[in-house]
Formats: structure tokens, C-alpha cells, sequence
């Protein structure tokens, strides 16, 4: 699958101009409301008509105001899954899903299956149930059910779990990764959560006051994501569960770490975020501390944001580490780039993956 | 009851049947168009649409007269190319009846358009459905209890109608005199007061029962949607 996106539009004092091709695998729309990443899926998805540019899937070309090319929503194969599910009241959960499959036959693609759909979302109980009668994380799994059972070649959620409350959101989070894992459908992601990003993506688009600032893959790009809650993706596997602490030890290229309890099998692979500011840094190998995450490494560059405040880019073994100082603690230690140090990481700021 | 106060019930239900059934598809479409559409004259359709509702029933009914009359340039073509007559026939009543209740199906039937939520629509298209299925499996399953609503207020209003029937069709027993048209006839003949009271009574009973229908089938509609 390629997505390819280069446009040009103006909605009153707003300018979105924005150029990206979206990989394989699930990329995010990540940036603050009012950076234009809903209008943008709302472009690729037919719903928006934007004032100049191009949109292609797949080498099709879905707009192109240069030849006058615009191919309708219903005709592009794309499924959308909104903030607010927009689940047909009068239809039950089953006929929801169903809905696509009327227009989606004879239009190629893999056979989406109704059975494997429900098994994957885990929605089997609630077939018969009318939507009015479920709760919001419930109603989102089957909107993304209904979405994957059209035979989309692309998906486009648009901040699928804004509306949700923190445990609703990890209910779902572990379908989506299923998702894109499983259903081999690519997805375009719009989301303002650093650590859904994290989790979820493969390749981030951050976007700010309609215009693209990065694209790459997650580990190199999120560190940039946001000044205000800067940090840094580490991919590990489990490789035990201590029991007796209930914690989980991963192993990543920049050494061991120990987590709470994950809910994953040993040998699962996981990714861990690491906020800048839960990490400490030490010159010296820590002794008789709490924190149970020690990891050794080497100062990549040291960037002054003006204030009291530092971010300090580590370079733990190839993996990149993001540390937030005061501008007071980089001059005490005289730390400059090259200087060999060990970053101090709370147990607890790991987001369980 | 005699057997032409019979003759003017089952004429008057017939009339308001078919002019009830026969509008509603077109009732439907103006309705959508007014919701939803973006045309140039729109609000001059929407005025001629309510014209009905404004102006005296004498008056839609001389206008019918001389548009759909046998003379009328309507009136002589339908007569000459299709056999199609209305004037003095129960089929002019239905369509005095279908013109006058129009303004009200409209309304209800543009309302519940207006209320449909068209986040929803716009989903179902990203679904595959083009406009027309989007119309046919959303927009109208949703908006049903208006249109009932709709229907039963023309067929209400089909019920009682008296001066545009009377004037285009006039009141002629066994085919357009109907309940309205023959209480007033009654009214006007010395001993006719019984029959006029028997006839209102039967008036009364039709209304009610319409109505009562009305709302155990939007009832069963939204049971429907609870169980669905």
C-alpha cells in the first residue's frame, strides 16, 4: 500500500499545506487540535474537497484538481472511523457491520469475514444488542469492525479514542494493535496522545498550524514530537516475569529494564515510552537508589530550550534516550556531548505496551 | 344510517386514501429537496408548496377548476392523452384533498429530514452506499415517525376538507359528495338535523381512529429500533 498526499487548502484564516506518503503499517497524524490532521483525513477520505492537490492510494488517483479528478466517498474504499462512532441507531450491531458488504462485493480485495472481524474486535456477545445499548468502547470496536467488514484498502481513524475515559481507551488500544498487526490494512491514524503514538505507530506525521514538520519512523521522530512532553520509544521483548514483585523484565538494545506486571507472554515484543522527564542522569553508577532502571550511556547533544530547562539526547547502545535537566544541573555536572553517563528511569513511567 | 350517508363515508375514505397515498412520494421528495437541497429558487418552491395553506380554499379550488378542468389547459390534455378526468369525479376531490394537505406532509416530512443526524449519512457513504442508498437505508428508516406523521395529518386534513372540494368537484351524491360536503347539504334541508349529528359523530370517531393509529404504529416503529 503507498498513500501518497500533497495539498493546498484554506478555510477562512487557516492554511493547510501539507505533503506525505504514508508507509505500510499504521501511521499517526500527530499534533496539538487546530493543526489541521482532521481536515487532512477528511481530504483523503472524500469528505473535504480540498482547494488544489493530489491524493493517490495504491497508485489510483482519488484527487487531482490540476485534471479535475475527484472520486466520491462511496467509491474510494476507504474506511473511516469517526471520534463519535456514528453507529446507525435503528440498524442492530449486527446489521451495522454488515452494512459495507453490500456495496463492497465485486470490488476485489481480500474476503472480510464477518466471524474472523468479531473474533479479532472481541464484539461476539454484543451482535444482537441496538448500539444505544453499548458503552463508548464498545461502540468504537464495532464502528472498526463495520469499517474493516467494507474491504477497505486503507482505514482513517480519526482520534478514535478522544471520547473515551483512560481504561475505556486500554480496552481498545490492544484491538488496534491486533489490527494493524493482523489485518494487514493500513492505517491512517490522527492522534494528539504521545503515548498512543507511541504504542501504536510505525511512522509518525507530526503536523503543526497546517503544515507537515516531520515524518519518519516512530523511535526517531517522537522525540521530537512535543516540547512539552518530550521522551523516547524503546523497543524490547519480555523476557521473564518476576512474580514475587510482579514485575516484567524487558530486554532492549539499551540494556534491561523492569516494569510493572505486563499482560504480555514471555518473549512477546513490546515498546516502552520514556518521558524526558522521568529520566535522571548520573555520572557516576548509581548506588542505594529506588529507581530500578539503570541504564548506561553516552550524552549524543544537548539542546537549551531557552529556560531553566535542557533536553539532553542519549545514546544508551544505538538507542536514543531523551533526558529533561535544568539548565542548572547540565552546568554542575559539566556535561557536554560525548560525556559517558548512566540515565536513572522510574519503574513506573514505562507506558505498559 | 341511510345508504347515501354510507356512500359519502366510504367516498370520503377512498378520497382521502388516495390523495394520502398518491402525494406521499412526491410530499417525500420536495421535502428532502427543501432540507436538503441547494438550488437556485428554493424559497420560491418552499412559498408554492405553503400557497395551499394560505390562501382560501375557494380559491385553490377555482384555480384547480380552471387549470385541471375540462377546459383547463391541464385538465384537457390529461383528458385527451391519458383518459385522465378530474373535474365532477372523486378522482378531482382526491386531488383537491392531496393539493390542500400538501403544505402539512411537507412540514412534518422536512422537519424529521432536518433532525436526521447527516454525520451518520456521510458514514454510511464512507460505507460504499452511494446517495441514493444512503437515502433509502438511512435517511428514511430514520426519519419514518415524520413521515407517518405527515401522512396522517393529509389524510386528517383529506377527511375534512370542504371548499376546495366543493368548488372544483362540487357535491354531487355517489361521486364527490363526502362527509364535509353532505353535512352541510344536510344542514341546509328542513330535518336534516339527526342525520348532520349521526354524520358529525362518524366524522368524529374516523379522526380519532386515525389518530390512535398513528400512534400505536410510531410506537411499534420505535419498539422496532429498541430491539433492533
Amino acid at each position: 500500500m503507498s498513500l501518497d498526499v500533497d495539498v493546498d487548502h484554506r478555510r477562512g484564516n487557516f492554511h493547510l499545506q501539507a505533503r506525505f506518503t504514508a508507509a505500510p503499517g499504521l501511521t499517526a497524524l500527530f499534533g496539538r487540535s487546530g493543526s489541521g490532521k482532521t481536515s487532512l483525513v477528511s481530504i483523503v477520505g472524500g469528505l473535504i474537497r480540498p482547494d488544489r492537490g493530489r491524493v493517490s492510494v495504491d497508485g489510483q488517483t482519488l484527487v487531482d484538481t490540476g485534471s479535475g479528478v475527484f472520486v466520491k466517498p462511496h467509491k474510494r474504499r476507504i474506511g473511516y472511523v469517526f471520534q463519535d462512532s456514528r453507529l446507525f441507531p435503528h440498524l442492530s450491531v449486527r446489521r451495522n457491520l454488515l452494512y459495507g458488504r453490500w456495496f463492497a462485493r465485486g470490488s476485489g480485495g481480500a474476503t472480510a469475514d464477518l466471524g474472523a472481524v468479531v473474533e479479532l474486535l472481541g464484539i461476539g456477545p454484543l451482535l444482537e444488542r441496538n448500539p444505544e445499548s453499548l458503552s463508548g468502547g464498545e461502540k468504537q470496536r464495532v464502528a472498526i469492525g463495520r469499517a474493516l467488514l467494507a474491504r477497505p484498502r486503507l482505514v482513517l481513524m480519526d482520534e478514535p479514542l478522544a471520547s473515551l475515559d483512560e481504561s475505556r481507551r486500554a480496552e481498545i488500544l490492544p484491538y488496534i494493535e491486533r489490527l494493524r498487526d493482523e489485518a494487514g490494512v493500513p492505517i491512517l491514524y490522527v492522534s494528539h496522545s504521545v503515548a498512543e503514538v507511541a504504542r501504536l505507530a510505525t511512522t509518525v506525521v507530526i503536523m503543526a498550524e497546517g503544515k507537515v514538520m516531520a515524518v519518519g519512523p516512530v523511535q526517531d521522530i517522537l522525540p521530537l514530537a512535543d516540547a512539552n512532553d518530550g521522551g523516547a520509544v524503546l523497543d524490547a521483548t519480555v523476557s521473564r516475569h518476576d512474580e514475587t514483585f510482579h514485575l516484567s523484565v524487558l530486554q532492549s538494545v539499551a540494556g534491561e529494564l523492569q516494569v510493572p506486571r505486563l499482560n504480555a507472554a514471555v518473549g512477546a515484543p513490546v515498546r516502552a515510552y520514556i518521558r524526558a522527564r522521568d529520566v535522571m542522569l548520573s555520572l557516576k553508577p548509581p548506588e542505594d537508589i529506588s529507581a530500578l532502571n539503570v541504564l548506561a550511556g553516552r550524552i549524543a547533544s544537548i539542546t537549551a530550550t531557552g529556560g531553566a530547562q535542557a533536553d539532553i539526547r542519549l545514546d544508551c547502545n544505538g538507542a536514543v534516550l531523551m533526558a529533561r535537566l535544568t539548565a542548572k544541573s547540565v552546568d554542575r555536572l559539566a556535561l557536554a556531548p560525548g560525556r559517558p553517563v548512566y540515565a536513572v528511569v522510574k519503574s513506573v513511567s514505562f507506558e505498559r505496551s | 344510517m341511510t345508504a347515501e350517508e354510507w356512500t359519502a363515508v366510504r367516498l370520503s375514505l377512498l378520497i382521502a386514501t388516495t390523495a394520502t397515498i398518491f402525494s406521499l412520494p412526491l410530499g417525500i421528495a420536495i421535502a428532502w429537496l427543501l432540507a436538503r437541497g441547494r438550488f437556485w429558487g428554493k424559497s420560491v418552491l418552499d412559498t408554492l408548496v405553503h400557497l395551499p395553506l394560505i390562501m382560501p380554499p375557494v380559491v385553490t379550488g377555482y384555480l384547480l377548476l380552471l387549470s385541471f378542468g375540462r377546459r383547463g389547459p391541464i385538465g384537457s390534455f390529461l383528458a385527451d392523452e391519458f383518459g385522465i378526468v378530474f373535474s365532477f369525479r372523486w378522482t378531482g376531490a382526491a386531488l383537491a384533498c392531496a393539493v390542500m394537505g400538501f403544505p402539512l406532509m411537507v412540514r412534518a416530512i422536512r422537519l424529521s429530514i432536518e433532525a436526521v443526524d447527516q454525520r451518520l449519512e456521510a458514514a454510511a457513504g464512507t460505507l460504499g452506499a452511494n446517495r441514493l442508498w444512503v437515502f433509502a437505508t438511512i435517511t428514511l428508516p430514520l426519519c419514518l415517525p415524520g413521515i407517518l406523521a405527515g401522512a396522517i395529518l393529509a389524510f386528517a386534513k383529506s377527511m375534512g376538507e370542504f371548499g376546495a372540494t366543493i368548488t372544483f368537484v362540487s357535491n354531487i351524491p355517489g361521486e364527490t359528495q363526502t362527509l364535509p360536503t353532505l353535512i352541510y347539504a344536510l344542514t341546509q334541508v328542513p330535518g336534516g338535523d339527526a342525520a348532520a349529528m349521526r354524520l358529525t359523530l362518524v366524522s368524529i370517531a374516523i379522526s380519532m381512529l386515525a389518530l390512535l393509529g398513528s400512534e400505536l404504529l410510531a410506537k411499534r416503529i420505535g419498539a422496532r429500533r429498541q430491539t433492533a
